[in-house]
């Protein structure tokens, strides 16, 4: 529907928020099968290549007084290494290499996305949802093959006074079932929410082409609105990827930890 | 609601939204779970134990560090004892030198002055009776050019002088 | 304007689900305003504490980007 504001009478602005996201085949015009190479394939090889880039390539030196590149793979090792130590515990770092893998993922392809005339994977649900549905499943098996049916208790709150157990604990696990669902929308959705928003203010820039009176207000405006949020997605680009793993390491806590 | 559609895209993907878009679901899910097992694959084996074995090494490379630094901390520490002790050697050997020297100079000095004072006090004594005998010399001198004197002086007056009564007289003159 | 009463209905319901969007805009300032105003009082404790602030942050945004969609839905999908 947001194509029809494109209509010609307002001047021939041209609205396409949402076409940014669209899937298409690279090599031809067919339909999106399961296995076609679509935008979605290159921007993802595209993050492969580049965390390769980083912390392969980046690191083959293995200098120990280390060059740009590599620090920035020490950062991010540390700062994955510690959040997982700190919040999950000492017995979670051994998950570390896929808290890893999802972070590294998220915030390559985020910053990617952020490149003009990107597709950003993550922006879709799809891809979300399946990162989050493997957490949510991942997390709730180890709960119970750690705990058995103890990991229950993480439902059952002893803390709380008799007749508000039952309806804390309807509380919990519904809120338990929804934290896949918050967990893929919140990324998708801030990923979303800010290319569109860039997208929109991008729409209004070439105003100046169309009314020189209105356009030498709009135009500059625009293009300054574009900044600033540029500039908040790149930081949201990295908060989101990091709100990401520091959930899958709280999720990861109460599996290793439900009485806590 | 989304039959309207002007653009060809929105036909392509069939809804207005794309992330709606179940066709292009199963394309999605299954590159991102060949991108996910590459990213695994490729930070389980070689990213991640690498910068660990590099963390670890610099780790390391910094305690050695730290421990060859108290090592030489110590032997600087060591040096400077041992080379105030050979300073405290060094001028204990020099006071003794100056020491010995003084005595040695000393003894030169003391033996100098007393033969000087010998000497002088013999070149003194010989000074005295050169002195002495000067003075005979010069008292026989006078008796004698007085004894001629006075012959000559009675002569010239016209007396004719006894040689003893001369000598007896110009004795006797010269005894006041 | 072409369209119908339902259509006009999606629109003023993605408008109204904007709103949502402030309530969150509040809460993640809450969370930060009080996360500021606990750390200056006890800056050694607040480096340890970042983590739960972006997690406070995380699920109060959560449901502006709830919102967000909600509007989008109205908009794209209905």
């Amino acid at each position: 529907m947001a194509t029809e504001a494109n209509t010609a009478d307002d001047g021939g602005l041209v609205f396409h928020p949402m076409d940014q996201f669209i899937v298409k085949p690279l090599f031809s015009d067919g339909p999106v099968g399961m296995f076609t190479i679509t935008n979605v394939t290159m921007w993802m090889a595209l993050t492969v290549l580049a965390i390769i880039a980083l912390l392969v390539l980046g690191t083959s030196k293995r200098s120990t007084v280390p060059g740009r590149t590599q620090s920035i793979a020490e950062l991010a090792y540390g700062f994955v290494y510690k959040m997982v130590e700190d919040v999950a515990g000492k017995d979670g770092v051994k998950f570390f290499p896929y808290i890893m893998t999802l972070f590294m993922f998220i915030v390559v392809s985020n910053f990617l996305g952020l490149l003009p005339a990107a597709f950003t994977t993550t922006s879709h649900i799809a891809v979300t949802a399946v990162m989050a549905m493997a957490v949510f499943i991942a997390v709730t098996v180890i709960g119970f093959v750690k705990h058995g049916a103890g990991y229950l208790g993480l439902f059952w709150i002893s803390a709380a006074p008799l007749p508000l157990r039952p309806i804390l604990a309807l509380i919990e696990v519904i809120s338990y079932f929804v934290r896949p669902v918050s967990h893929s929308i919140r990324l998708a959705g801030n990923m979303m929410a800010g290319h569109a928003v860039i997208k929109v203010f991008a729409a209004f820039a070439p105003m100046i082409t169309i009314s020189v009176g209105v356009g030498i207000l709009v135009t500059p405006l625009s293009i300054l609105a574009i900044t600033a949020i540029y500039a908040l997605e790149v930081l949201v680009a990295f908060i989101q990827a990091y709100v990401f793993a520091i959930l899958t390491c709280v999720y990861l806590k109460d599996a290793l930890h439900p009485h806590h | 609601m989304a039959t309207d559609t002007t653009a060809a895209a929105d036909a392509a993907s069939g809804a207005g939204m794309p992330q709606l878009d179940i066709t292009t679901y199963s394309n999605q899910i299954f590159w991102l779970v060949v991108t996910l097992v590459v990213i695994y694959f490729v930070l389980s084996r070689v990213a991640l134990p690498r910068i660990a074995a590099v963390l670890a090494e610099r780790q390391g490379t910094i305690t050695n560090d730290i421990a060859a630094a108290e090592d030489l901390k110590a032997k600087a520490a060591e040096a400077e004892e041992a080379y105030n002790k050979a300073l405290a050697d060094a001028r204990a050997e020099a006071q003794k030198i100056i020491a010995e020297t003084k005595a040695d100079i000393k003894a030169e000095l003391d033996e100098a002055v007393a033969k000087a004072d010998a000497e002088i006090a013999a070149k003194t004594a010989e000074g005295d009776k050169k002195i002495a005998e000067i003075r005979e010399g010069a008292l026989e001198s006078v008796k004698e050019v007085a004894k001629d004197t006075a012959q000559e002086v009675v002569a010239a007056m016209g007396g004719k002088a006894d040689a003893r009564s001369v000598t007896a007289a110009v004795n006797a003159r010269m005894k006041e | 304007m072409e369209g119908d009463v339902v259509q006009m209905g999606a629109y003023i319901g993605a408008g109204l689900a904007c709103t949502g969007m402030g309530g969150a805009a509040v809460g993640v300032g809450h969370v930060v305003g009080n996360f500021l105003s606990g750390a200056l009082r006890n800056p050694s404790a607040a480096g340890g504490q970042t983590a739960t602030m972006f997690i406070g942050i995380a699920f109060s945004e959560a449901l502006g980007i709830f919102s967000f969609l909600v509007a989008l839905l109205l908009m794209f999908a209905v």
